[in-house]
């Protein structure tokens, strides 16, 4: 069998290089999640709109990958919509126990129908019960977004997506 | 072999495009190359390649956001983390296989937005024993241009005649951002960045997307009256570091011999050459490695690399005039060459080369014929 | 109508594995050498006789160098015709795809196809490097980790079709109890239904033996033109059908309960490879299983079953080892380990084995002719698919 398998202890017996990256971006946001982003701080959802289509890119595109043509105009959408799939997370992003489970989903929002293939939507935090999430009986559910007080043009200004029915 | 380039676009090409994302960039460049082919990408391409990597993207897995902006999303696109030459090869070996058509090739370059990028190169070093913490990274390159003039008896005057020859016939190039009439007393005496570069032989980088549409001779006929065709095409890596050649740019010597072949072509009846000056030793190294010149010194002093001399080299400035943008800088030359067949020349090598700290490169022959 | 005749004919003729484990002593350069070596062996080529090479990678971040495919090079592309091709983890099975246009385009004879992914150097942990897939702007800030990808479709197909867990997990016991038979499994287990139920939550509905598990290994492939294959092997297996597709990045707006980008993959695959009726021209096949759930979804998306059935064909052991249709013989990314793209390349790796007759004690019951194999990744949105006979 090709390859030598390490255990826990062998760690202690070889060399281990160590190495930390020094990598550093300023992503450029570009016209699209400008608009986004900007719109956020003043508690709107803004997307932008295919006329020749009639979806809406939620967060915003200046193109319509599906016609190949720029989108036609900036649309302010609700900050309302349908829970399309909900999960709660037990681990942190470097894989630690969470005291408290995040619950995190896909909501589609408004004006969207309920068959819609594509929809605008937005990935966010949501703030219900872990058993509303583990009977699935969030799917499906109206949920809006509770906005923070203080704001700086970031999908953190929403708290999280509230349900309201 | 022949395969037609029926389109190409570009966008950017400034050191540094604020208002554009990366994406946003690409939409804008191959809706460019798609009127000049005048296609609609999304019924009559039929494969497309964006080239990319990771960390010149920060982001990883950056392949998710190939397919939007070229017009591939739900169609086969890949990528290859690669110069765009070595993505219009996957190209090529599309259409041959019968696969293709149609096929899109894509390649950008947002230098402007990595912050560390002295460190990202760096990063591209052996892990184990190639990370030395250099201050600049462009010492590998003065390494090799050391050895590169020991070998080929070239002085350090040499190279400012390529960078005041590059960046004044750059001035014709709409592309370039770093063109400037300048004497070699101007170059002789700047100061050095890596013994023997000073920062006028070090091209800048440059933020910039590319795409170009390729297509089956029969096809490209129905398109256009004019395609300029690739006749020969490879690319190829020496080895990493410590095992490659300093001094010989052995990727372009064996992706050459290859591509010469496929053309059924020899370095003698090529008229033009559009090849890496990444650094100006380098388009010195290349024109030898290609087999452009028997003495490559001698030329250079007479004036033979410039257009009415034997062969033009860089005739539109190359990278020292354009700048550097990342896996795009291939395409770039190949741009250079398209427009400078497109003004007549019947035919042109394009040679290209991924930068420090690699040993890799990519060979096209084009043709009017 | 078999194959289609405008496409040269393109074989396999040698593979080879490095064990798949957590943490191994090699270097990645090293991993995939030693795999390169065994498949070289096998077609009885040395690397001088090799003119182009294939790599697949996923993510640098893993390994731990910018410009990987540059660094992998070393392991058997010094001085040829080398490039690597990704698509996120769907890679493992690009790397064939493209070996086989490499030779079916005229351009090469004899490729080696090297797929590697060293994921435990990885710090603080192999699962932050996942954070920086999603996009810088609109979803980093939430901090998300890779497993949410997984249990938010999972849900979705869940819910859609009406599945239950205990019905998911059974892929689980399926591709573990096979991968008992696997010499280089990581993974391998006699699990029940219940063992996985009562295991770890994760990310809720993915519980840790629900999940294939962090691993370091190679895979490699010599694939080659008719020619050669003909004086090399008189087995040799054929690339019949290959076919990709990625669907936009925006995953956030689509519904995710079925994988609408893979079907459009297996329809070219199909095409290309003269199959009209999947379910009944194909013997075996190599799904692509991260996750349990992920099988069934990638099985409805090959349209191997109709959306929604994937699970009850499994309940009638339609996929077992000894079944009509058996699915990941190998025992998968959830029983062999799931080195990013040479898992898939190992999923490719073992429908070759299974179609030679040489998957020793993996080898399925049924006398097979057709089989296939598939990987699936980037942002929900990319599949890759190859078809082989023999």
């Amino acid at each position: 069998m090709n390859g030598t398998p390490l255990k826990e202890e062998d760690l202690k017996k070889i060399h281990i290089i160590k190495y930390k990256p020094d990598a550093k971006y300023s992503y450029t946001a570009g016209q699209a999640y400008s608009k986004f982003l900007a719109g956020l701080k003043e508690k709107k959802i803004i997307g932008r709109k295919c006329n020749k289509c009639g979806r809406v890119y939620v967060p915003p595109r200046m193109y319509c990958d599906d016609c190949f043509k720029p989108t036609d105009e900036w649309i302010e959408v609700k900050d309302e919509g349908i829970v399309e799939t909900a999960v709660a997370s037990y681990i942190s992003w470097t894989r630690e126990r969470l005291e408290k489970p995040e619950i995190v989903g896909v909501i589609r929002l408004f004006p969207s129908r309920d068959n819609d293939w594509v929809f605008p939507g937005i990935f966010h935090r949501i703030c219900v019960d872990l058993e509303q999430v583990k009977d699935m009986s969030v799917f499906g559910k109206k949920v809006k977004a509770v906005w923070n007080e203080e704001r700086i043009g970031s999908v953190n200004d929403i708290e999280c997506f509230k349900v309201v029915e | 072999m022949k395969i037609g380039i029926i389109g190409v676009g570009w966008y950017g090409f400034k050191p540094s495009i604020k208002d554009s994302s990366f994406r946003e960039m690409m939409f804008e460049a191959s809706t460019r190359a798609y009127e000049e082919a005048n296609i609609n990408p999304r019924t009559d391409v039929d494969t497309f390649i964006s080239c990319q990597e990771d960390f010149w993207e920060g982001i990883s897995i950056s392949d998710e956001f190939a397919p939007d902006p070229i017009g591939g999303a739900m169609r086969p696109t890949m990528t290859v983390t690669g110069d765009g030459i070595q993505g219009i090869v996957h190209g090529i070996m599309h259409i041959s296989s019968g696969l293709s058509n149609i096929t899109t090739v894509e390649a950008h370059a947002k230098p402007s937005d990595i912050l560390s990028l002295n460190h990202i190169i760096e990063f591209g070093h052996d892990p184990i024993y190639g990370r030395i913490g250099a201050k600049n990274c462009n010492f590998l390159a003065g390494l090799e241009a050391v050895k590169y003039m020991q070998k080929s008896k070239i002085e350090r005057e040499d190279l400012a005649y390529v960078v005041a020859k590059n960046k004044e016939l750059g001035l014709k190039n709409p592309r370039a951002s770093f063109a400037s009439k300048l004497s070699i007393d101007d170059v002789m005496n700047s100061e050095y960045v890596v013994y023997p570069l000073t920062e006028l032989d070090i091209s800048r980088y440059v933020d910039g997307a590319i795409v170009i549409v390729l297509a089956s001779e029969e096809v490209a006929r129905k398109y256009t009256d004019t395609p300029i065709w690739i006749t020969g095409a490879s690319f190829a890596s020496d080895s990493t570091l410590e095992l490659s050649e300093l001094g010989e740019a052995n990727y372009l010597k064996i992706a050459s011999k290859k591509a010469y072949q496929m053309a059924k072509i020899n370095p003698k009846q090529i008229k033009s050459a559009f090849i890496d000056d990444t650094y100006s030793y380098k388009e010195l190294e290349h024109i030898e490695a290609l087999g452009l010149s028997q003495n490559v010194k001698e030329d250079l002093r007479e004036g033979q690399f410039y257009p009415g001399g034997k062969i033009p080299v860089n005739p539109l400035g190359g990278l020292l005039s354009v700048g550097r943008p990342l896996e795009a800088s291939g395409l770039s030359l190949l741009l250079d060459a398209i427009s400078y067949l497109r003004d007549g020349e019947e035919n042109a090598i394009v040679g290209s080369w991924r930068g420090i700290p690699t040993f890799t490169g990519g060979v096209l022959v084009v043709s009017r014929k | 109508m078999k194959t289609n005749l405008n496409f040269r004919r393109v074989a396999v003729i040698g593979a080879g594995l490095t064990l798949f484990r957590r943490r191994m002593l090699e270097t990645p350069q090293e991993l995939a050498w030693e795999a390169s070596k065994a498949a070289l062996d096998e077609a009885g080529l040395d690397l001088k006789d090799i003119d182009c090479v294939v790599i697949g990678s996923a993510p640098d971040a893993f390994d731990g160098v910018h410009m990987k495919g540059e660094y992998l090079a070393h392991a058997g592309g010094v001085k040829k015709m080398v490039s690597r091709v990704f698509v996120g983890g769907a890679t493992g099975v690009m790397v064939p795809i493209s070996a086989w246009y490499h030779v079916a385009s005229g351009l090469c004879e004899k490729v080696l196809a090297i797929a590697e992914e060293k994921m435990s150097p990885a710090r603080p942990h192999p699962q932050s490097v996942f954070k920086y897939i999603w996009d810088p702007i609109t979803e980093k800030p939430l901090n998300p980790n890779l497993i949410w990808i997984f249990a938010m479709e999972m849900h979705r197909y869940m819910h859609v079709n009406k599945i239950s867990k205990e019905e998911i997990a059974l892929v689980s016991v399926k591709n573990k109890r096979n991968a008992l038979n696997n010499p280089y499994a990581q993974a391998a287990a006699n699990l029940t239904v219940d063992d996985i139920l009562n295991s770890e939550v994760l990310v809720w509905p993915v519980q840790r033996l629900d999940t294939s598990p962090v691993s370091d290994g190679a895979a490699a492939m010599v694939i080659t033109s008719e020619d050669v294959a003909r004086r090399h092997t008189d087995t040799p297996v054929w690339i019949e059908g290959v076919g990709w597709a990625l669907d936009n990045t925006e995953w956030i707006q689509r519904d995710l309960y079925y994988p609408r980008y893979l079907e459009y993959a297996a329809r070219m695959a199909y095409r290309m490879a003269g199959i009209e009726n999947p379910f009944k021209e194909i013997d075996v096949i190599e799904p692509y299983d991260p996750f349990d759930y992920k099988e069934l979804h990638h099985i409805e998306g090959l349209m191997i079953a109709k959306r929604g059935d994937a699970p009850k064909l499994l309940k009638e052991g339609v996929f077992d080892i000894d079944g009509d249709i058996p699915s990941s013989p190998s025992g998968g990314l959830l029983g062999v380990g799931n080195p990013i793209a040479a898992a898939g390349l190992m999923k490719t790796i073992s429908i070759y084995w299974q179609l030679k007759g040489t998957a020793g004690k993996m080898q399925v019951k049924k006398p097979v002719h057709t089989g296939l194999a598939q990987a699936w990744g980037d942002l929900m949105q990319a599949s890759t698919v190859v078809v082989m006979r023999n």
